[in-house]
């Protein structure tokens, strides 16, 4: 059958399974645009393409299908770049198809004419450059294939716009793409099995990071199992949350800058470390030159250049995590280690006390309050896409997730206005969730547009504001180690009521703690969208903190109310 | 100045890797891109066309440890367009890096210059009033010995290919491995 290039790019991406698309039409992608009306496929109209790639990869991650993202050539292109990068950092899985100026055109610096594929090089799992209709279809089944396959990333094709026009002789067919460079490189051995249960076996302090790719992999059950035969009690990575039930009793919560302080001091403890599915990012380890000194180091990740990226480890076992750990289940003995799991306990020390939680009431509202009102009311059940900031840091620490794929975050690259357009795509995804956004007054400022594509896609989602005044994390850093020099972190904001309003959506605003559920419930029953503007407490800081650079155990800490001097208001 | 990739005291360790990818538009780039983003230290890459339609070879070498050469193996497979690497550091190999010289040769000290590359079996490959261009195929070594003995006279120009290497003995590497299919993971599955 005849097929123009654009007909061909909707029926891949039919076979492949889309259903929705986020995008913004331009000169360049225009009669790919006009084709998408004769086929099942929604488009979702962003504001500003970054939303577009951000709401590609809310979508991925809630469901672990690939998001799509569609953009013009040139600065339609180019706004996706932070969106991609920050895909890309967290390994989420999306393709982004751009227009391109005429084939014959490329080089010439033609109208809106940017090298997109060589932008985004750097970004990308891969990219393409397509300027013949008859590469079309391959270059799109090779993107899907390569975004959701191994290790997850963005793929971005960029199409030229004669060869979304010329046609060809096309019949969609299933065969699979065969690409001879491409071997997700699965290297493990035997031995390396033996000799990872031998470690565990001889360990007196083993302790378990899991990351990521526990729940990429769809290993959540196996993971499940290999704790709870060898009770080896398990500490998280921001992204990893969710991959393991919070309530477990050897779940020990978030480790890094701002985790659990016993956690970070387990890990400096510990003899074993069994790393799933994680990178050892610098926000996990503090200072590599003391980071857990006494430790043996497995590490389990499916990314073979992951091993000995920067700490060096003793075992790497190259692997789909699921099948890894199916291998261990049924290599390790059931194993238990009473007096660590004592000690770590021991550890836990006085932090109850310095919780913020635990505080006598002030009369102040805190971001923690808010977090934690909002967790007990919708159950630990909603979804959660948080922006980067304070409220990032206190959205892991204070909603305790049981279920994977229930915690978007922007956590490698951490960017901010994240939040907003991701759970755009994370609603699409699962539109069954309750989806709460939680941003900063800064970030919300970064993509506020994507309200009103909430107003005309009247979806459901129920944003919270926790607003601090400040550029709340940048002020933190500037309180501990800038001698409180606030320099550009004071932060004016629009009404949030009124903009909430000004884009047909409800808007609620909270001061007092008492207030908290009380609006969460009503925002919970108003039919549409719904911004809260949470008016918390301006120089609140997260603790523990780890500084950058530091050891990972010398933490600072909340003043204790009792044995310190009494938190000041 | 170092980095994570790099550290002093293996400064001067020199890697040779050896790359088939597909000769595909762009993929030069990929792989000197992969080399700068990851702080990888390139000392010479070298590309051209093999006996296999669509095959490029490159001859890459590096300043690095074996620690960072597997490391930089491993970044080069998640090229999508890179077929297979091989590290013939520690293999016997040839090795072969041509240098065209331009060189200064009067009338009264040509001779002298003639002798010198001859020493060297090196060929002349354009004679002018004043200059000559030699050309001379070897190890580096070799070459940066030539250049020692002809500074004297006045180096007008110079180009080196760098390296280009091939293990010794039968063996021809497999660069169409079977095409192993990776794991999509399957919806929320548990
Ligand atoms: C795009 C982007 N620009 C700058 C930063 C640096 N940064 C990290 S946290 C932060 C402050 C965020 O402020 P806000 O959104 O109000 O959240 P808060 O920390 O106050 O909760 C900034 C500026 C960033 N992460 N992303
Ligand atoms: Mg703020």
């Amino acid at each position: 059958m005849k097929r123009k290039g654009a007909q061909i790019i909707w029926e891949v991406l039919v076979q492949q399974g889309v259903e929705i698309v986020f995008g913004y039409p331009g000169g360049a992608i225009l009669p790919t645009y006009d084709a998408m009306l004769d086929y099942p496929i929604k488009h979702v109209l962003v504001r500003h393409e970054q939303g577009a790639a951000h709401a590609a990869d809310g979508y991925a991650r809630a469901s672990g299908r690939v998001g799509v993202a569609m953009a013009t050539s040139g600065p339609g292109a180019t706004n996706l770049v932070t969106g991609i990068a920050t895909a890309m950092m967290d390994s989420s899985p999306i393709v982004c198809i751009t227009g391109q100026v005429g084939s014959t055109a490329i080089g010439s610096d033609a109208f809106q004419e940017t090298d997109v594929t060589g932008v985004t090089l750097p970004v990308t799992k891969h990219n393409y450059l397509v300027t013949r209709v008859e590469d079309l279809a391959p270059a799109l089944k090779e993107a899907f294939y390569i975004a959701n396959s191994g290790r997850p990333g963005p793929v971005l094709v960029d199409i030229a716009k004669d060869a979304q026009i010329a046609s060809m002789d096309f019949e969609l067919d299933d065969s699979p793409v065969r690409l001879p460079g491409y071997r997700p490189d699965l290297r493990a051995m035997a031995e390396e099995y033996e000799h990872a249960v031998d470690l565990i076996q001889s360990a007196k302090r083993p302790l378990i990071l899991a990351g990521h790719g526990v729940m990429m992999s769809g290993a959540m059950n196996v993971f499940l199992q290999f704790v709870e035969k060898t009770h080896i009690p398990v500490a998280m990575t921001l992204l990893g949350l969710g991959g393991f039930p919070a309530s477990h009793p050897l779940n020990l919560g978030m480790m890094g800058m701002h985790g659990e302080a016993w956690v970070n001091s387990a890990i400096q403890k510990a003899d074993l470390l069994i790393a799933l599915g994680m990178r050892f990012d610098d926000r996990v380890t503090g200072n590599l030159e003391t980071y857990a000194p006494n430790a043996k180091k497995i590490h389990i990740d499916i990314d073979p250049s992951e091993i000995n990226k920067v700490v060096k480890v003793d075992i790497g076992i190259v692997a789909d995590l699921k099948e890894a750990l199916g291998l261990l289940n049924s290599a390790v003995p059931e194993i238990k280690y009473e007096s660590w799991i004592e000690y770590i306990d021991e550890l836990k020390g006085d932090s109850a006390v310095r919780d913020i939680q635990n505080l006598p009431d002030n009369n102040h509202l805190y971001a923690a309050h808010v977090i934690h009102d909002l967790w007990r009311i919708t159950e630990g059940n909603a979804l959660l896409v948080t922006d980067v900031g304070q409220h990032q840091m206190w959205a892991a620490q204070y909603y305790k997730h049981e279920q994977p794929r229930k915690l978007i975050t922007s956590g490698g690259l951490g960017t901010m206005g994240f939040a907003l357009p991701a759970a755009i795509g994370a609603k699409f995804a699962k539109p069954e969730e309750e989806v709460w956004v939680i941003v900063g007054d800064g970030g919300i400022q970064m993509t506020q547009a994507e309200l009103c594509t909430c107003a005309q896609e009247e979806i459901k989602i129920n944003i919270a504001i926790i607003n601090n005044g400040y550029l709340g994390m940048v002020r933190q850093w500037q309180e501990f180690f800038y001698e409180r020099r606030y320099a550009a972190t004071p932060l004016k904001s629009p009404d949030f009521v009124k903009l909430a309003d000004a884009n047909g959506l409800r808007g609620l605003r909270v001061e007092r703690r008492a207030d908290v559920e009380a609006a969460i419930r009503q925002a919970q029953e108003l039919p549409g969208t719904v911004v809260i503007d949470f008016r918390v407490e301006q120089e609140d800081s997260v603790y523990p903190m780890v500084p950058a650079g530091a050891t990972l155990d010398a933490m600072i800490r909340r003043p204790n109310p009792i044995s310190e001097s009494a938190l000041s208001d | 100045m170092t980095n994570h990739n790099g550290n002093q005291k293996n400064g001067d360790e020199k890697q040779t890797l050896v790359l088939y990818v597909e000769d595909k538009p762009g993929v030069l780039n990929r792989v000197a891109s992969l080399f700068r983003r990851r702080a990888f230290n390139i000392e010479s890459l070298t590309v051209g066309h093999t006996d296999l339609e669509g095959v490029s070879r490159m001859t890459i070498v590096l300043d690095a440890d074996d620690d960072i050469a597997i490391r930089v193996e491993a970044n080069l497979y998640k090229l999508v367009n890179v077929l297979r690497v091989e590290n013939v550091t520690h293999t016997p190999t040839v090795d072969r890096d041509l240098a065209l010289i331009k060189v200064k040769a009067t009338i009264e000290n040509r001779a002298e210059v003639l002798q010198v590359c001859d020493v060297f079996r090196a060929r002349v490959v354009d004679v002018a009033t004043d200059a000559l261009i030699v050309e001379i195929t070897g190890a580096e070594d070799k070459i940066d010995g030539l250049l020692d003995v002809l500074k004297p006279f006045g180096i007008l120009e110079m180009v080196r290919t760098g390296r280009v290497s091939m293990t010794r003995g039968s063996e021809t590497p497999t660069i169409h491995p079977e095409f192993v299919p990776a794991r999509v993971p399957e919806e929320n599955a548990s």
